[in-house]
């Protein structure tokens, strides 16, 4: 994909704002330590622990701990293939569906399922999830805790996309946030990006960071981000590993981010961006959700 | 079996701890007492031998093929270097390179999750075999050789310098491991070739992931058992698999003590901690088993409905047979049994024996099924000729078909055939069995009619 060489290492300095404060403690990229340093010894402060959120005030919430299906008041779904019989645009090679096997609430956490079978026409099984017209909302924080599934072709996503401002307004222009992407081959890569028009697809404006000495799929991570005008911050457990600005945009191309966002949790298998499964693939793989929040911009950032 | 190996693992620690308790007896044994003594040292073979570590080539092998190159290498000064030899070179009896390098001191690899190497070699190849946890029997930690053998079959090399990685199947268990490194490879192709080996340490990756254990291949078997006669859970089933950082999911091989093993019902089978099953009583049971707490994919169901009942004891004059499989003579060697083609099964046996004295076929025959009227075994015979090789002109063969008549079920059958009725055509077309010379029996052949499993004991010519 051209995403990868799109990755650009952002060497810009983290904010005064995201230092100094209580929170997890500093676990980033050299090039961040060194900043937080040199403004540590400015700022006359005791310890170098980063803060990667600021936003506290709850908006909407869902901790998954009412067995069977997700709560219809905030989730809906995606069925089949895609409006196109396309892979949802990208090829995928699953059918999304609502059914218990591959979208259910066990012991506290939702579990999406891809299954490999027979199933109206397509190969595989899996579900996607969105608050459509249930719940969106302009900046914040959201974050989710999932442990992501693994294996040649599987990719799961916790993303959002913009509410349409009018019934042709469509993908890039609605604008994109993806929070959390993996390709299930890279099991120690987590992909963060921002589409809009102009910056979609390959194009997108994108960052994958790489855990060292672990990895995605081996235990649940915090996977967030903290969106402001004119930003947005990822940041996967307590670490802050990039921040957009519309200083990132290529020449010209429009902030698509001040206004209406809905989430979308989703499990696909195969399509380009991933490649197919193959015989090394482990089926079923499932991504589980220990919960969903999101938090109110505080406007004081 | 399974308090004996505790008490043996830890028979050391023990030791230690009755040592603190004399000299410290009013205070209880703090979680920061440190037991084990082993060094934890990862490294194997950087820029030259790791503290303690020797080098011990197999019986058989090319003794001189390894040797430490300072000019080829990937890091530092120096790597290991291994030339295996081509086919039929005088100084590899056994026509392969391979060695073991322990640390008989033993350490503690507890703390890593792979062996770790870069390597390349002068032409694509596989190493036929490479791992650790080999020993040769000389571990003072151990009550049997290798106990913890770690084997990554056909690893493939190219001729650039790359990273491989050999993962531990349960590093839990490596506290006082010797067997820090092994390799065994013979020619590609008949030709010798050669590769390099550096940076070799165990490694805390912390990516090796997604264990998958494995025993008999994976699959789910169901078998039938006889009490008192002991069979192995097969080696070449045990494996574990990891999904590495790269994606790619590795497997090695593993030793049955990285397993622990269960039987449904210990009152029908046991299985000890090496996978040794001692079938005990009537009735079914499933084997089963863990690794590291991770349940192994694969199963046997085994029933055991009693002894197993032995064939007759053959009663022949030794002098006037020649046996290709009975515990009451010596028997001809046999390059193999159940040589699968076509719906057949084949022994073959090499030299080719001369039968040219003979006069009878015995062999005892059993099948546990019902005989259904068309159901049939053929047996079949063939002879190589002068050439004793397959094919050039000169083979004969000959069958004979045993009928349902002659057939029952659950008891031995001995069958004592004269040679002279060989008279059938072979299923493979061959003629001539009867009139030939009959001095290059290569080959014997059961095929069977309706009758899936055969139990064959006593096969041997003789003369009367």
């Amino acid at each position: 994909m051209n995403q990868i060489n799109q990755v650009q290492m952002k060497e810009k300095m983290i904010p005064q704002r995201y230092l100094n404060r209580t929170g997890g403690t500093l676990s980033i990229m050299n090039k961040l330590v060194l900043a937080g340093i040199l403004l540590l010894s400015f700022s006359c402060a005791v310890d170098n622990e980063q803060t990667v959120t600021n936003f506290t005030q709850l908006t909407m919430q869902d901790e998954f701990d009412t067995d069977g299906a997700p709560d219809g008041s905030i989730w809906g779904y995606d069925i089949g293939n895609g409006p196109n019989g396309d892979g949802w645009g990208n090829q995928e090679l699953q059918y999304y569906t609502d059914r218990p096997e591959n979208v259910t609430i066990n012991n506290g956490v939702m579990i999406i399922t891809a299954q490999e079978e027979s199933f109206q026409g397509s190969g595989y099984t899996s579900a996607r999830l969105l608050t459509k017209d249930k719940f969106s909302q302009t900046y914040g924080r959201f974050e989710a805790r999932i442990r992501v599934p693994y294996g040649q072709g599987i990719w799961p996503a916790f993303w959002m996309l913009g509410v349409q401002d009018s019934p042709t307004e469509i993908w890039p222009f609605i604008g994109e946030i993806d929070i959390m992407e993996m390709r299930g081959q890279d099991p120690t890569k987590l992909i963060g990006s921002l589409h809009g028009p102009g910056y979609s697809g390959g194009e997108a404006i994108s960052k994958e960071y790489l855990l060292q000495n672990e990895r995605l799929d081996t235990g649940f991570h915090v996977y967030g981000i903290e969106w402001g005008p004119d930003y947005v911050n990822h940041y996967i457990d307590d670490v802050l590993y990039n921040q957009i600005t519309p200083e990132d945009l290529p020449e010209g191309a429009d902030w698509v981010f001040d206004n209406d966002f809905y989430i979308l949790i989703n499990l696909a298998v195969g399509g380009s961006f991933v490649g197919s499964p193959n015989a090394e693939t482990v089926f079923p793989q499932t991504m589980l959700v220990d919960y969903v929040r999101v938090y109110k911009y505080n406007g004081l950032n | 079996m399974k308090n004996r190996k505790f008490i043996y693992l830890h028979s050391t620690f023990l030791l230690s701890l009755l040592l603190i308790l004399v000299s410290g007896c009013e205070r209880e044994v703090s979680d920061e007492v440190d037991f084990a003594s082993f060094q934890t040292n990862p490294e194997v073979f950087i820029d030259g031998f790791s503290g303690g570590l020797e080098y011990l080539p197999f019986g058989g092998s090319k003794l001189d093929a390894f040797s430490v190159d300072e000019e080829v290498k990937y890091k530092g000064t120096s790597s290991m270097r291994f030339d295996v030899p081509n086919f039929g070179d005088p100084e590899a009896t056994l026509g392969f390179a391979g060695a073991i390098f322990p640390d008989y001191g033993g350490r503690d690899l507890s703390g890593y999750d792979a062996l770790t190497f870069w390597a390349k070699a002068s032409k694509a190849a596989s190493i036929d075999q490479i791992g650790f946890g080999s020993d040769f029997g000389e571990s003072q930690f151990r009550d049997i050789q290798d106990k913890y053998l770690v084997t990554k079959q056909n690893l493939r090399i190219s001729t650039g310098w790359a990273k491989y990685v050999i993962p531990i199947p349960d590093a839990s268990k490596l506290i006082n491991e010797s067997g820090m490194f092994w390799y065994a490879e013979g020619p590609e192709d008949g030709d010798g070739y050669t590769f390099w080996i550096d940076e070799l340490k165990f490694e805390k990756l912390g990516t090796v992931a997604q264990p998958r254990p494995a025993i008999f291949g994976g699959e789910d078997l169901e078998a039938e058992a006889f009490i008192n006669i002991q069979g192995q859970i097969p080696q070449e089933g045990l494996t574990q698999t990891f999904n590495l950082a790269s994606g790619v999911n590795e497997t090695v091989f593993a030793a049955p003590s990285y397993f622990t093993f269960n039987s449904s019902d210990v009152d029908v089978v046991r299985v000890s901690e090496l996978g040794v099953l001692t079938p005990v009583g009537i009735g079914t049971t499933t084997i089963t088993a863990t690794l590291g707490g991770v349940k192994a994919q694969g199963s046997a169901a085994l029933e055991v409905k009693g002894g197993f009942n032995l064939a007759p004891v053959p009663t022949r004059n030794e002098e006037n047979v020649i046996s290709i499989f009975s515990d009451a003579y010596t028997n001809v060697p046999v390059d193999n049994y159940n040589g699968f083609f076509g719906g057949q099964t084949t022994t073959g046996t090499n030299p080719t024996i001369d039968a040219s004295g003979m006069t009878f076929l015995h062999v005892d025959i059993r099948t546990e099924e019902s005989i259904d009227s068309g159901d049939s075994i053929v047996i079949e015979l063939i002879d190589f000729g002068a050439d004793s090789a397959f094919g050039g002109g000169n083979d004969t063969g000959g069958g004979i078909t045993i009928s349902s008549g002659d057939l029952e079920s659950g008891t031995w059958i001995s069958l004592d055939i004269p040679l002279a009725s060989f008279t059938n055509n072979t299923g493979g077309g061959l003629s001539g069995f009867v009139n030939g010379a009959r001095a290059n029996v290569a080959q014997l052949v059961f095929a069977s009619g309706g009758i899936s499993t055969l139990t064959v004991d006593n096969m041997y010519f003789y003369t009367e």
